[in-house]
């Protein structure tokens, strides 16, 4: 390309975004969570209700999310308005990831050994997609287990400090341990809510929820 | 570090090496995840008295998932304090400076740290030689 083909495709490309009405393109929503949280599941609640395709396949082995997956122009419907969204389904992130872990889910050497690589370049890719790509965060945890873990307290610190607005889900309400006020007590400063991603309990409330944060 | 490690310390014991806030001030976040991520790879112990500001833990993530190596390096166990209810962690708080990361921030290999009980004000770990 010419000196003078590449600096009109700069205008244009200014011009463009100048005039796109930027404000009007879908956020990049980003599925955040520790490891075996439901966030697949969410995702494909999600993508299944609104465009009628699923993102990835779930898994209770975890790590099964190995690479950030999109959906894109997911269009959720309000109060009769429209909040188009990119849903970004994102691996489990953790600061540790043994192979052997994956043994006990029946599986060869060399297959743990190729999940546990996938696992870590998963969770890197995750944590860029935090730093740089994302405009929201919807971070999924586990109500029925101890939600004041380091990774946690990592992760909503770093998405604070990057003023994005994030919305808390405590998911798995239909199994019987669920402790929803325990993450309430973890999270004071957020507000969280409950749903089933798996049973489709309260998906209501987290549309309106989804609508209000990032609309 | 490598300067106050002796040999004998490798089967007698675990070394731990507390970081002085002055020892990490002025260093990039890089130099910074190398020293932890050195140590810890050398099975130590690495106490900061500071901690680290969210954007170096979120790179000490990235950076420990590329040197996870099966057989040889898991990952690893980091606990600080939980952030405090009292905290001012509003936009306008750190515009102020008034946002507090110095957290007592406690580091190890995955596979000889584990914590038995945190809260606000305390951190009970245990450490196991390899």
């Amino acid at each position: 390309m010419g000196l003078f083909a590449e600096l009109r495709q700069s205008i244009s490309d200014v011009t463009a975004s100048l005039f796109s009405g930027e404000a009007d393109e879908p956020k990049r929503i980003g599925i955040y969570g520790p490891p075996n949280a439901g966030k697949t599941t969410l995702a494909n609640r999600i993508a299944r209700d609104w465009t009628g395709d699923a993102i990835g396949p779930e898994s209770h082995v975890p790590h099964e999310t190995r690479r950030a997956r999109r959906k894109e122009n997911v269009e959720i419907e309000r109060d009769g308005r429209t909040v188009s969204i990119d849903i970004v389904d994102t691996p489990g992130v953790t600061t540790k990831v043994d192979y052997e872990e994956f043994l006990d889910h029946d599986m060869e050497k060399d297959d743990a050994v190729r999940r546990s690589r996938e696992a870590t370049e998963g969770v890197a890719e995750a944590m860029h997609w935090l730093r740089e790509d994302v405009d929201g965060v919807i971070y999924v945890l586990d109500s029925t287990e101890d939600p004041f873990t380091q990774v946690n307290t990592m992760l909503i610190g770093i998405i604070e400090s990057q003023d994005l607005p994030v919305l808390i889900l405590a998911n798995k309400i239909d199994l019987e341990d669920s402790s929803v006020q325990r993450i309430r007590n973890a999270f004071p400063q957020h507000e969280t809510t409950e749903l089933s991603a798996l049973e489709g309990d309260n998906m209501d409330e987290v549309y309106d929820q989804i609508a209000e944060y990032f609309g | 570090m490598a300067e106050a490690k002796h040999p004998e310390d490798d089967e007698d014991g675990v070394q731990i090496d507390l970081i002085s806030a002055e020892r990490m001030d002025g260093k990039t976040t890089m130099e910074k995840i190398r020293m932890i991520l050195d140590g810890v790879r050398d099975n130590n112990i690495v106490i900061l008295e500071a901690g680290l500001t969210p954007d170096e833990e979120s790179r000490l993530i990235e950076v420990t998932m590329t040197e996870i190596s099966p057989d040889e390096f898991n990952g690893i166990e980091i606990e600080t304090y939980p952030k405090s209810k009292a905290d001012d962690s509003s936009l306008l708080g750190r515009l102020m400076g008034k946002e507090e990361t110095k957290k007592l921030t406690v580091i190890g290999p995955a596979n000889q740290i584990e914590t038995l009980h945190k809260d606000e004000t305390l951190i009970s770990a245990l450490v196991s030689r390899k």
